[in-house]
Parts: C-alpha cells; sequence; structure tokens
C-alpha cells in the first residue's frame, strides 16, 4: 500500500479488529498492524478450546465484528472471517517499533525498519507486552526463541534456557527429558520460582538431568556452523567465558510492558505506579493529539469493551459525535434518581458537586460510574456497620448521612462528601456505622474501580490519603477536637510504605515517631544473645512506637513488617502537639500500652514461641484474617475436612489438606486466608472476586475463567475446575449405586467438558451459603481443624 | 486453643455419661422388685430402651459423619458424645440384663456391643496416641515427598555405581527394584520388610532394612585400593545408609497410618452386627413373651 493511509491501527486484538474492519466498511483508508502472525495473539494464547465469555452481558456489542461467547476457536473464526468479508487491509509480521509525527502527519516505523504514514493512530496492543529480548550482539538470530508451545517438539537437541523465573525453569525441565539442556541464571539461586518449581530444578540440577549456569550472563550469541549446529552462545561465567554450540536457546526473561513503548510514542502516564492508565479524552484520544487508544491499554480490560470502543473510536476520528453503547445502561442506572436529566447532564451534574471527582476526566468518571451505584437508602438505615469487611467507597450525591466513628464522637456529612476511604485504602474493617438521613442519595463505587482511580488521578489519591490520615488520627487519638484543628497535624504526618521483613524501626534507635499501621501488619521483637525473638504481632489499626514517645528513650524492640505494610508517622514534635489538644489522649495511651504489656508478659519472649510466631509470620499469614490451621497432634489424617468442603462445594476441594509448612505441630494447609488486601482481586477482568460484610473472599458466577487470580495469589490456592454434575443423594448412592459416594469424586470423564463448560477459578469461600460455617473445621472428629483470626494467634502462640 | 474430642467443652459428655451411669446404678440400687432384676421387670425395659436407642445413636455417627452440611453440631461433639455415651451402655446394658447371661441371642447382642465398645477404646487410644508420632516421624512431609526423596536418592546411588563395573550395578540395581514397602495387612501393621536383592553368587535373598546390600557395599570398600574407587563405593555407601532410614520412616508411617484406621475395620462392622442382634433380640423377647 502506497500513500497516506487515514486510519492505522496497531494491534489486532478484539479492539483492534473491530476498528479496522468498521473503517473497511466505510471505505476508509486504513491499515492493521499486527505484530506476530496470526490476529488476535493474546486470545491465540489461551488455552486450547478455552470458553470465552461476553461479560459484560449487560452491555450491547457495536461492532461490525461479530462476538457472542463460544470456545476460543469458534471465536476466532468468526473473526478470521470477518476480517476476510470486510477486506480489512491486515499485515501481520508488523510490529510497531516506533510512531513519530503528530496528528495528519504520523510516520509509523515497523520492525525497525519500513516506514508508513497516517494521518491517525489508534493503538489497540493491549497489556501482554512483549518479551524482553536477550539484550546481546546476536539476540535476532533465528534458533533464539522467546516462547515455547510443545516442549515434546524438540528431540537429542542442545538447547540453552536463559532466565530463572517459573516460565524458563517449566520451560527447561519439560525440555530435559528428551534433550540436553542448560539453564542460564544470572544470579546465584531461584530466587523468584514457585515453592514447587523450585523444588524441582534444584532436584533436577543435583540429578544431573540438566545443568546450571550460576552467576552467569549472556555475552552474545553467534551464527555459523558449530559442530554442526546452527550457532553458539557465548555465556560470562565467574570462572570465565564458556562457549557452547546449541541446536536452539530459549530466552525467558518476562515481558517488556507495552507501557515504556507506549512512552516512546509521546503518551504521557500520570505517574509511575505500573497500574497506572494513560490519560484519555472522552473520544478514546490520548495527549498526543490523533493518537487514540482503545482497549485493554486504555483500561478496559473485557473484549466486549474494546470492540465496542473500536466502533466508536472510528466514528470520532471520522468526526462523528456517537453515544457511547454504554448510554441505555446508565440511563437505566439514573432511572432510580429523582431527577428529570439526561445522562449526560446527570454525569455532569455529579463531577460537579462531588469535589473529589470534579478533577477527574470525564471518559474515566463514566467507567466509574458504570461499575458503580447508585443508593437511595431510607432516612435512619445502615449504609454499612462498623466492623463490616465492605471495601466500597461512598460519594454523597444529595442530602447527608450520620458517621457514627466512636462512642461520643458522631459527623454529621453533607453533599459533595465522601466517606469509606479507610477500609478502601487499608483493606480492614469498617471502622464506623454510617446511616443515612433525609432525601440521601449515595454514589457507591467498587474498590477495584477506585483503587484504578486512586492509581491514575494524583489528585484523587492526595484528597484520599490526606483524609484518611486527618479521619484516622481524629478518631484514633483526638475524638474530642474538631478535624479542622487537626490539620496542621495530619499535614505533618508521612505515610511509610514498608515490604515484607522491612524494619519499621530497630532497637537501640532514638524513639524519634509513632507509628499508626494503616495496613498489613509488625512483628515486634527483641534480641536476645544475638537472636532477634519476635515477641508480639500488631495488626493493622494498632500502633507501635508510643512507648518511647511517652517516656522519650531509646526504642526496646525492633518492629518489622510481616507483609506489604503502610504506616502512618507522627513525630515527636507533631505528637506533643497532639497531645496538648486532646489532654486525655494520655490516658488512653497509658492504657493501651498497659494491655500491650501484658500481652507480652504472657507471651514471656521465650524462645519457642517466638519461632512459633515467625514461623506463621513466613507462612505469610501477617495479612490473613482467617486461615486453617490444623494441630498435627490432634490430625488423624482422616481426610474429612477435604472430603467435607468438597461436597459442600461442587464436588472440588477448596483446601489441600497434605500441602503446606509445619512448624512445632501446627501445620498451615493450602487454604485461602481471607487475606486484609487480597492479591486474587488485582487483575480480575470481570471484578468477580468480591469480600462479603463478613471478611469471606468469595468468587461470583460472572468469573470468565481467565485465570489471573489463580496466578495472584501468593499461596497457591486457587484452582481452575470444571463444574461436576450434581451428586445423587446418598440414599440413592447406597441402594441403586447411583453417581460417586459421599467423599468421592466425579471421575475425570464424568465432568462434560463440552464447548458450552467453563473451566472457572475456585477458591475457599469459607462456606459463606453454609449456615453452619465452615464444613472443614465442622467435619474434623478431633478437633484438629481450626480457622483462626490474627487475634487468636497469640493465643495459639502462648498455649504452645 | 487446640483441644481434642476427649476434653471438649471441658468433657462436657464425660460428666452427662457419668450422672447417666450413676443415676442407673441408683435406681437399680434402690429399686424394690417383684421380680428378680433383668430385661422383664420395669427397670429392664426402661434400660434396654435406653440402650437401644443409643446403640442405633452411635451407628447414626457414620451417617452424621458424612452430612457435610449439617447444621447438627460438629463432628468433633459429636465424636466425644458418640465415645463417652458409647461407653456407658458398658453400665446401662448390663444392669438392664440384671447380670443373666447365657448362651443365647441376648446375650450375644450384648457381646457384640462390647466388643465394638472395646474396639471403640482401642480407637480412641490410637487417636489420642499416634497422630503426633506421625508428625514426628515424617517431619512434616507427605509421604509423597518422602517417596519423591527415595526416587532423587536413587538416581544419584545409580549414577554412583555406574562407575563401579556390572556386577555391582545389577546388584545395586536390583536392590533398588526389589525394594518392597506395605505389602499386605499384617506386613502394612508390622512395618516388616520384604525387600529382596540379587546377590552376586547367591542369587534372590532377603534385603531387610537394605542391610545385605550395604554390606556387600561397604565390604567392597574395604578391600578395594583404587582411590576413585574407593570414593564412589564411600558415597554410594552413604546413600544407601540415608535410604534406608528413609525406608524405615516411611514404613513407620504406612505402619502408624495403618494402625489408626484398621480398629475401624472391626468397629464399624461389628456395630452393624450388634444391630442386628439387638433386633433379633427384641423380636424374640416379644414373640417368646
Ligand atoms: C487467559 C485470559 C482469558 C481471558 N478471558 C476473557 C474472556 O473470556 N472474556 C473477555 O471478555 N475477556 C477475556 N480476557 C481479557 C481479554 O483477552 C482482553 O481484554 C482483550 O484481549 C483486550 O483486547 P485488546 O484489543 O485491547 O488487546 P489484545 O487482545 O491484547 O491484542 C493486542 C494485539 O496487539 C498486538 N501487538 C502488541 N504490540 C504490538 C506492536 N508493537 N505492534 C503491532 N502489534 C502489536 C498483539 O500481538 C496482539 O495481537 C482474558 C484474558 C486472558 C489473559
Ligand atoms: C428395646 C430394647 C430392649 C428390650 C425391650 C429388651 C427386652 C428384654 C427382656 C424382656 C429381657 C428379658 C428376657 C428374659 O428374661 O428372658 C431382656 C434380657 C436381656 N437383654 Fe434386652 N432388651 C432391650 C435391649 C437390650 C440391649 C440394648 C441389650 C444389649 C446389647 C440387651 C441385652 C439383654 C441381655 C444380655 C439380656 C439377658 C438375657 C437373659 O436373660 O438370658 N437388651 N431384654
Ligand atoms: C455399641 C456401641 C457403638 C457403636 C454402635 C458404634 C458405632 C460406630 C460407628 C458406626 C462409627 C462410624 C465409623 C465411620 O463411619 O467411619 C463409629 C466411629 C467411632 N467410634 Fe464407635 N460405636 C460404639 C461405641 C464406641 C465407643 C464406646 C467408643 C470409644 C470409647 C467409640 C469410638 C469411636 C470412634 C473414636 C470413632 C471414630 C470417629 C471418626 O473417626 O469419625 N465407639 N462408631
Ligand atoms: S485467594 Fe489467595 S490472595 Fe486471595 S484472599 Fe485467599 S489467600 Fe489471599
Ligand atoms: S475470578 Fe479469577 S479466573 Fe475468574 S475472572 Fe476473575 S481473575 Fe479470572
Ligand atoms: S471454609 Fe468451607 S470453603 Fe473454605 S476450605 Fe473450609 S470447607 Fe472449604
Amino acid at each position: 500500500m502506497s500513500g497516506k493511509i487515514k486510519i492505522a491501527v496497531v494491534g489486532s486484538g478484539p479492539g483492534g479488529i473491530s476498528a479496522a474492519a468498521h473503517a473497511a466498511e466505510l471505505g476508509v483508508p486504513h491499515v492493521l498492524l499486527e505484530a506476530t502472525a496470526k490476529h488476535s495473539d493474546t486470545i491465540q494464547k489461551y488455552q486450547k478450546g478455552k470458553h470465552v465469555m461476553a461479560e459484560p452481558n449487560v452491555l450491547p456489542l457495536r461492532s461490525p465484528v461479530p462476538f457472542e461467547q463460544g470456545s476460543r476457536e469458534a471465536v476466532l473464526d468468526a473473526w478470521e472471517h470477518s476480517l476476510g468479508q470486510h477486506s480489512v487491509n491486515v499485515r501481520y509480521q508488523a510490529r510497531v517499533t516506533a510512531i513519530e509525527g503528530s496528528k495528519g502527519n504520523f510516520t509509523l516505523t515497523i520492525n525497525d525498519g519500513e516506514k508508513l504514514e497516517a494521518e491517525h493512530v489508534i493503538l489497540g496492543i493491549g497489556v501482554q507486552g512483549n518479551p524482553r529480548k536477550l539484550g546481546v550482539d546476536g539476540d535476532d538470530a533465528t534458533f533464539i526463541q522467546y516462547q515455547l508451545d510443545d516442549p515434546d517438539e524438540f528431540r537429542n537437541e542442545t538447547i540453552v534456557v536463559v532466565g530463572a523465573g517459573d516460565a524458563a525453569i517449566e520451560n527447561a525441565l519439560a525440555l530435559a527429558r528428551h534433550n540436553r539442556v542448560y539453564i542460564v541464571n544470572r544470579r546465584d539461586e531461584f530466587a523468584r520460582a514457585k515453592e514447587g518449581n523450585l523444588g524441582a530444578i534444584t532436584a533436577a540440577i543435583a540429578g544431573g538431568d540438566l545443568q546450571c549456569f550460576y552467576s552467569t550472563n549472556v555475552v552474545r550469541v553467534d551464527t555459523g556452523d558449530f559442530d554442526d549446529k546452527p550457532g553458539q552462545i557465548v555465556l560470562g561465567t565467574p570462572s570465565g567465558e564458556v562457549q557452547l554450540a546449541v541446536d536452539r536457546v530459549i530466552a525467558r526473561l518476562g515481558a517488556v510492558p507495552q507501557r515504556k513503548l507506549v512512552e516512546s510514542f509521546g503518551v504521557e502516564f500520570p505517574n509511575e505506579d505500573p497500574s497506572a492508565l494513560p490519560v484519555l479524552t472522552t473520544k478514546y484520544e490520548s495527549n498526543v493529539a490523533g493518537m487514540y487508544i482503545i482497549g485493554a491499554l486504555g483500561g478496559y480490560p473485557l473484549i466486549k469493551q474494546a470492540m465496542n470502543q473500536g466502533y466508536e473510536v472510528v466514528e470520532y476520528i471520522l468526526g462523528n459525535s456517537i453515544k457511547p453503547a454504554d448510554h441505555p445502561l446508565l440511563e437505566q442506572k439514573f432511572a432510580v434518581m429523582p431527577y428529570a436529566l439526561e445522562v449526560d447532564e446527570v454525569l455532569e451534574l455529579m463531577q460537579e458537586r462531588v469535589p473529589i471527582f470534579s478533577r477527574v476526566n470525564p471518559l474515566v468518571f463514566r467507567e466509574l460510574m458504570l461499575d458503580s451505584n447508585i443508593l437511595m437508602p431510607e432516612p435512619g438505615e445502615v449504609v454499612f456497620a462498623k466492623n463490616d469487611y465492605t471495601n466500597t467507597f461512598f460519594t454523597i450525591l444529595d442530602g447527608s448521612v450520620e458517621i457514627e466513628a466512636g462512642p461520643d464522637l458522631t459527623i454529621k456529612s453533607g453533599q459533595g462528601n465522601f466517606f469509606g476511604e479507610m477500609s478502601l485504602l487499608s483493606g480492614r474493617r469498617r471502622s464506623a456505622t454510617v446511616r443515612a438521613g433525609t432525601f440521601c442519595v449515595l454514589i457507591e463505587t467498587p474498590r477495584r474501580t477506585m483503587n484504578k482511580l486512586v492509581n491514575s488521578v494524583d489528585a484523587v489519591k492526595r484528597v484520599l490519603d490526606e483524609t484518611f490520615i486527618l479521619r484516622t488520627i481524629q478518631q484514633r487519638f483526638a475524638p474530642s477536637v474538631p478535624l479542622e484543628d487537626l490539620r496542621p497535624i495530619a499535614k505533618a504526618a508521612k505515610i511509610n510504605h514498608y515490604k515484607p521483613g522491612e524494619v519499621v524501626f530497630q532497637e537501640g534507635d532514638r524513639a524519634d515517631s509513632l507509628h499508626l499501621i494503616r495496613s498489613g501488619s509488625v512483628t515486634v521483637a527483641k534480641s536476645f544473645d544475638s537472636r532477634e525473638i519476635p515477641m508480639a504481632y500488631v495488626a493493622a489499626g494498632n500502633y507501635v512506637g508510643e512507648m518511647g514517645l511517652l517516656g522519650n528513650s531509646d526504642r526496646s524492640a525492633t518492629v518489622r513488617a510481616t507483609v506489604k505494610t503502610e504506616t502512618i508517622s507522627l513525630d515527636s514534635g507533631t505528637f506533643l502537639d497532639l497531645l496538648q489538644k486532646s489532654p486525655e489522649l494520655l490516658e488512653s495511651m497509658r492504657d493501651e500500652v498497659k494491655q500491650r504489656t501484658q500481652q507480652n508478659v504472657r507471651l514471656q519472649a521465650d524462645a519457642a514461641s517466638g519461632d512459633m510466631l515467625s514461623f506463621l509470620m513466613q507462612q505469610g499469614l501477617g495479612e490473613a484474617t482467617d486461615v486453617l490451621l490444623i494441630d498435627k497432634a490432634l490430625c488423624v489424617g482422616c481426610d474429612n475436612c477435604e472430603v467435607a468442603c468438597a461436597e459442600t462445594h461442587g464436588g472440588t476441594s477448596r483446601l489441600n489438606r497434605k500441602a503446606g509448612a509445619v512448624f512445632a505441630h501446627i501445620h498451615v494447609p493450602t487454604s485461602c486466608r481471607h487475606c486484609e488486601d487480597p492479591h486474587c482481586m488485582k487483575d480480575c477482568p470481570p471484578d468477580a472476586i468480591k469480600r462479603s460484610p463478613g471478611g469471606e473472599v468469595f468468587i461470583q458466577d460472572n468469573c470468565i475463567g481467565c485465570g489471573n487470580c489463580e496466578e495472584n495469589c501468593p499461596y497457591g490456592v486457587i484452582h481452575m475446575a470444571y463444574k461436576p454434575p450434581k451428586k445423587p443423594g446418598i440414599w440413592s448412592w447406597l441402594l441403586f449405586g447411583a453417581g460417586p459416594g459421599p467423599g468421592q469424586a466425579y471421575g475425570k470423564e464424568e465432568v462434560p467438558q463440552g464447548p458450552d463448560e467453563q473451566k472457572m477459578a475456585v477458591k475457599c469461600d469459607m462456606c459463606l451459603d453454609l449456615a453452619g460455617g465452615p464444613a472443614c473445621v465442622r467435619a474434623c472428629p478431633t478437633g484438629a481443624a481450626l480457622r483462626l483470626s490474627p487475634e487468636d494467634f497469640v493465643d495459639l502462640v502462648s498455649t504452645r | 486453643m487446640y483441644q481434642s474430642f476427649i476434653s471438649y467443652r471441658g468433657g462436657r459428655w464425660f460428666w452427662i455419661s457419668l450422672v447417666l451411669c450413676i443415676g442407673a446404678i441408683g435406681v437399680y440400687a434402690w429399686h424394690d422388685l417383684p421380680q428378680p432384676p433383668g430385661g422383664g421387670t420395669w427397670l429392664g425395659y426402661t434400660l434396654g430402651t435406653i440402650g437401644a436407642l443409643l446403640i442405633l445413636w452411635l451407628t447414626y455417627l457414620g451417617r452424621r459423619k458424612r452430612n457435610y452440611a449439617s447444621k447438627l453440631g460438629t463432628v468433633q461433639g459429636w465424636t466425644s458424645a458418640h465415645v463417652y455415651l458409647g461407653s456407658s451402655l458398658i453400665v446401662i446394658a448390663t444392669l438392664h440384663a440384671g447380670f443373666q447371661f447365657g448362651w443365647n441371642v441376648h446375650t450375644l447382642a450384648y457381646v457384640l456391643m462390647l466388643l465394638v465398645i472395646f474396639s471403640g477404646f482401642f480407637g480412641v487410644w490410637a487417636y489420642l496416641r499416634y497422630p503426633e508420632m506421625l508428625s514426628d516421624n515424617t517431619g512434616g512431609k507427605t509421604r509423597g515427598d518422602l517417596y519423591r526423596e527415595v526416587a532423587e536418592i536413587d538416581k544419584q546411588i545409580m549414577r554412583q555405581v555406574a562407575q563401579l563395573g556390572s556386577d555391582m550395578e545389577t546388584a545395586v540395581a536390583s536392590a533398588l527394584d526389589r525394594t518392597v514397602v506395605g505389602g499386605g495387612v499384617i506386613a502394612q501393621l508390622t512395618a516388616r520388610d520384604d525387600s529382596q536383592v540379587m546377590m552376586p553368587g547367591q542369587g534372590l535373598v532377603a534385603n531387610v532394612r537394605q542391610k545385605p546390600i550395604l554390606d556387600l557395599v561397604v565390604e567392597q570398600l574395604s578391600q578395594t585400593s583404587h582411590r576413585e574407587q574407593a570414593s564412589y563405593l564411600r558415597e554410594a555407601s552413604n546413600l544407601l545408609g540415608a535410604r534406608g532410614r528413609l525406608l524405615d520412616r516411611i514404613r513407620r508411617d504406612v505402619q502408624i497410618q495403618g494402625l489408626l484406621r484398621i480398629w475401624l475395620y472391626f468397629h464399624v462392622p461389628l456395630a452393624f452386627a450388634c444391630v442386628a442382634a439387638l433386633i433379633v433380640h427384641v423380636f424374640a423377647v416379644f414373640v417368646y413373651w
């Protein structure tokens, strides 16, 4: 194709295909550029036969390209067909590596060589990223590959695998069955790998199944004839250079985030946060005029959204202003409100009335409202109760609410204000009860949507953080002092972030500040004979370091974060200010110190209980809210807990009794801990993972089976499983032999796995639907299985 | 924090059962009957009915245990009650019968009941004693983990002996191949070692605790003057020793897990037999009034 193109679409995912097809349908000169040899690389890489879901169900599809739920193959075929039908001008193997110029005059560089001119650019390159290259001379050699589809394809070859992550390890192990395999690790151990992989690779290396070069980097790759092999790889090992003739090099070095590439095109991101999204107008235009961003890259993680945007963006480029496809959804949502306004007017009104949303870009706000709910509670109705585990965010559009933050602290909050930010930011239980006032209209925004906003709009983050500090200080330290008076103190407070294991302060340091734990948890340890022995565990919502401040001395213990932790610190000067404003604080703090000391005495700081506490923290229980622990001294191994779980949860057990570490007879089996700030929730495209008011983290039926949560949970408690058919009752089994008996699962071939069946994520839901509570615990005949919350840890440790 | 089913809720069911027994004994001792004591008196009927109901309820544990969504107490509570109320039957049933035993179906029911109860006693003893031993024995590892360790050591051993000539290699390989863990019920419960080895010149011989093959390697080691060979042999003997210890632990694991379960194979069938005999007993009593 020669001459100027009106629209260049980069990336042939669902977004890109839809855009290009619509342009083709309208006869607009266009090109669709795809890096790989096939369209929709992300979907091509789903597992074979995966059932693709068309969430959100309520959203209508607006695209010349068809899409409905079905197998991956069916979806891909339909798109393939549609590309042909609309005579879309697609170019495969055309990776865009640079874009320069401006609206009307863009120059796209393909594969670091060929140039192409276009008036407008639509970026639909998703978020999967490109594999990181070796970055040495010769890394474009044909025998280097960055992905391995089928390890059994290769036999009797000499293969070098570069990388030390799970992908590299899994590839190396699989290839080692039939090939001579070397693995190259830049470091002296496999620190990043999952437990299972770590064990397997070290065993394989010790057993001589494959050979590992530790502390080694790749120097260069040569192409040519080396011992009848197509090339050689040169390695820099600690004992000098090594040359290896190879058939194949497999580099598994992770992915380069798309962000780097996109930034090089001139697109700006609001901050450094990896989850930040580029700022877009309501018409999906980035800060570079003429460059549009759609689909996952723009923060819309579902196929249908991407396709709709593809259609809309072409219309916008052509200067047509159409209503977005989600218009009717919003209309429906807003219908409950007592205003006679159009959708866009309502949105405007909201942004006007609620200051925290006023600076948010309208597109983002629209998306936020799509996820949010409008509530109109009766006067006096409880919006949420203290100690609920919910974590949505509320803004007051009309009327007012009463916040019962303490026994003598009730705050009235009116139009434009917000509440619920405490649980949103800390992942902790609600710290107050909120009741509706008269004529109250509230916007309830889910945690994930709010987090997305916080991470991409700095102004929102700042306001939330400031308010959080202010309200926390008032609630915890000075309930009788008006908020306004506390503002200078809150300004002086700092938010600190700690990695797991990081020291907050060290025994012997000067005590110059107090830390209020906002999220995560810490251990307090003292050293005995140069060994650090943890004495106490302090959960979020409490403070540490007050002893030093009250006595103005040195730190008497070392405080360490057990998991990712955030604290708010007040220095001694600020703290004295606070004491002056709120003299009764001293009294209440002394009380707390007394209680804390009593707890410490109970723990007695003996080495055994300290080790126990360390063990529990190493298992990541510092972020648990409810965890299954088994006392091995009571467990008879009957497996009743697992069977009970499977029987009450559609045949798949959500706990693995045999797995997990043991210390002093306390066993932490693999089962959900209902984390304070659940990792699994992070990247769930349909936002299917929810937390109930009781704290149970559970997965809803709109799960699309993408497996992100399985990967994100650090404790390996989520599986992907088919739904087995319902079992016949126990009597029909007993009398007629129907189906598997109690405690037995359906065989693999008995579980339907047709195209309409979908693997979905399953995890422990703490038996939310069972009136009796956790089945696993209730089924244990000996009392070995208990579900404990962190408050019980001290008891557990001190009674051991 | 953790409580066994024996001390469940401060031994609530122990006290309840105790009161039941003392009550029964009291009434038995003080009551004044026109007839000699036995099942036919009003007290006999009462105690008999209580006993029969208890037995049916005790048998129902097998169902409750599998009623996973049940809201009716916890299985731990049920087990605790089962154990104590089950034991109280010794008193209840004996008083019911008024110590009138003979060679009849009535006494058969009674004897079966006692067998169930005493097998239950063994069960309680096993449940209290073995779990800790089980956990100490494997140090928190699963049996699968231990088997994987053995497989790993096997590979390493074969790599050492590959350097030692074919006689040695076949002998060691046969020892690894013919290592037996478990076997029949008796072998499992006694942790018997049925392993064998193909010794050069001797054919197939028993290889209990891997000692013969280890002896062979050590023997060779003492005879060799070849430095390299000595180092292979030494390494192989170390590995064989470690392997033997691992196998011992696996056998112990099999043994304890077996002991934890074996009694139920008596307890449950006997319980059903007892129920059957009981039905016959009650039937007989009414028919031959
Ligand atoms: C395992 C899994 C399961 C999922 N299941 C579902 C589901 O059931 N239903 C659902 O709605 N969503 C699902 N999703 C989400 C869905 O896949 C994405 O939201 C969707 O693919 C995003 O589309 P996109 O067009 O933005 O980008 P992508 O689909 O990621 O497409 C980007 C395309 O751009 C190409 N590309 C990248 N860089 C360049 C470059 N520099 N030059 C040229 N081309 C480039 C890529 O090769 C790729 O083909 C799932 C995601 C995963 C990971
Ligand atoms: C519904 C419950 C029961 C009823 C109605 C019942 C009834 C009776 C009667 C009427 C007798 C006297 C028979 C006679 O004197 O010939 C008797 C005796 C006896 N019962 Fe029961 N019984 C019941 C439960 C039990 C139970 C649970 C056991 C123990 C397992 C038991 C064991 C005996 C024994 C050992 C005797 C003595 C037999 C003998 O006299 O030779 N009974 N029972
Ligand atoms: C006549 C009296 C009894 C009857 C009919 C009876 C019956 C049963 C039955 C049917 C089971 C279920 C086993 C299973 O399904 O796995 C069981 C389990 C058990 N019984 Fe008994 N039992 C009796 C007395 C006792 C006594 C006296 C004791 C102990 C003192 C006892 C201890 C146990 C124990 C420990 C279990 C195992 C519980 C478990 O693992 O879930 N039983 N019994
Ligand atoms: S699934 Fe994993 S990450 Fe999610 S709450 Fe449970 S333990 Fe935490
Ligand atoms: S619950 Fe897990 S598998 Fe299901 S959609 Fe969410 S992240 Fe994907
Ligand atoms: S609490 Fe319920 S869902 Fe969770 S592991 Fe136990 S039985 Fe399974």
